[in-house]
């Protein structure tokens, strides 16, 4: 099993063992390691952990950041006051 | 971004925590507001202010902890754990109304939203900007790839799946996964909120669990987990069902 999996639960310190019921191949044609996706790729699948400045809405933030990255969708995880 | 957007129900409906200012009206002992800071703590009730986005009925909301970080004068500064969906503005209001002269907040930041923290890969727009600069005009893609996390680590604090090569694709054309797909797994409960992860460790759905984990052990067929968002794109993996057809 890729050792990634492993880096995961220790990003947020979560404990959960794993049960192994059977080895198991992956072929490397297909898909992507998440730590070594080409960056065009990491870029649609990926999440910033941003420090938003006091001032403009998230939903601004998250716009200029669509825009920057020239990207479809952006999203945020809530607003901290509603208005 | 784009496909990481879908796991943002997950995030938002993950615990919080956040340090605020309150300025309360009047002087205060210390001891009465530590006493009412702590009736805070635990199952509240909380009718959302007039400023609200959502519908302003009553509601329960759970404080894990409230902490009195400092004071200065009137101003209190406290780091409060919670639900989603908590109005500090709302706690800071009522603790001024039990102190009997009132108090507002005056400062609000969230320092918590499920498994991201201040204290991990915190960016700010600057450095976002500066990153891309790099990666546009210099070719260089390091700084990028601090700053982008990807989508996988937004499931850490829930019990992952992992599947074989030939389950994935099915399962991105909303198949459930059944027992034969499965490789390894964390233990979960039925009903749980599940992770489906390849074995190269990406994420394929999240879903709901069918059974408990402790019977994956024994059984050879029927619905392990009931996928309820798709991540992966379609057809990123080979099809494994028409492969089992000819067979």
């Amino acid at each position: 099993m890729y050792k990634f999996l492993e880096k995961i639960d220790y990003f947020c310190n979560y404990s959960n063992s794993w049960n192994i019921l059977r080895e198991a191949q992956t072929d490397d044609k297909y898909g992507f390691y998440p730590d070594k996706r080409p960056i065009e790729v990491l870029l649609r699948n990926a999440i910033i952990n941003l420090d938003k400045p006091a001032g403009p809405t998230s939903h601004e933030v998250a716009y200029w950041v669509k825009k920057m990255f020239n990207l479809n969708k952006v999203g945020h995880g809530g607003t901290l006051e509603h208005v | 971004m784009e496909n990481a957007t879908k796991l943002m129900s997950l995030i938002s409906k993950a615990g919080k925590e956040y340090v605020c200012i309150m300025q309360v009206h009047c002087d205060y002992k210390m001891d009465e507001l530590k006493e009412i800071v702590n009736q805070f703590i635990g199952e509240i009730y909380q009718r959302p202010p007039v400023r609200s986005s959502v519908k302003r009925r009553t509601r329960k909301r759970r404080v894990y902890s409230i902490d009195i970080l400092e004071t200065e004068g009137r101003l209190v500064l406290m780091k409060i754990a919670s639900e989603p969906g908590t109005y500090m503005r709302k706690i800071c209001h009522d603790i001024g109304i039990l102190l009997g002269c009132g108090a507002h907040m005056r400062e609000l930041r969230r320092t918590r939203s499920g498994i991201f923290t201040e204290d991990s890969n915190l960016v700010t727009l600057h450095e976002i900007s500066e990153a891309l600069y790099m990666y546009k005009h210099c070719k260089d893609e390091s700084d990028l790839r601090r700053i982008l996390l990807p989508m996988e680590f937004a499931v850490c604090g829930i019990p992952k799946v992992v599947i074989d090569d030939d389950a994935v694709n099915a399962i991105t054309y909303g198949a459930t996964l059944n027992a034969p797909g499965v490789v390894a797994f964390q233990n979960f409960k039925k009903g749980e909120n599940v992770a489906i992860m390849t074995l190269k460790g990406e994420i394929v759905a999240i879903g709901e669990s069918n059974i408990n984990s402790n019977e994956l052990q024994n059984v050879k067929k029927g619905i392990v987990v009931k996928p309820k968002r798709v991540l992966m794109e379609r057809d990123v993996y080979p099809k494994g069902w028409k492969k089992n057809e000819k067979d």
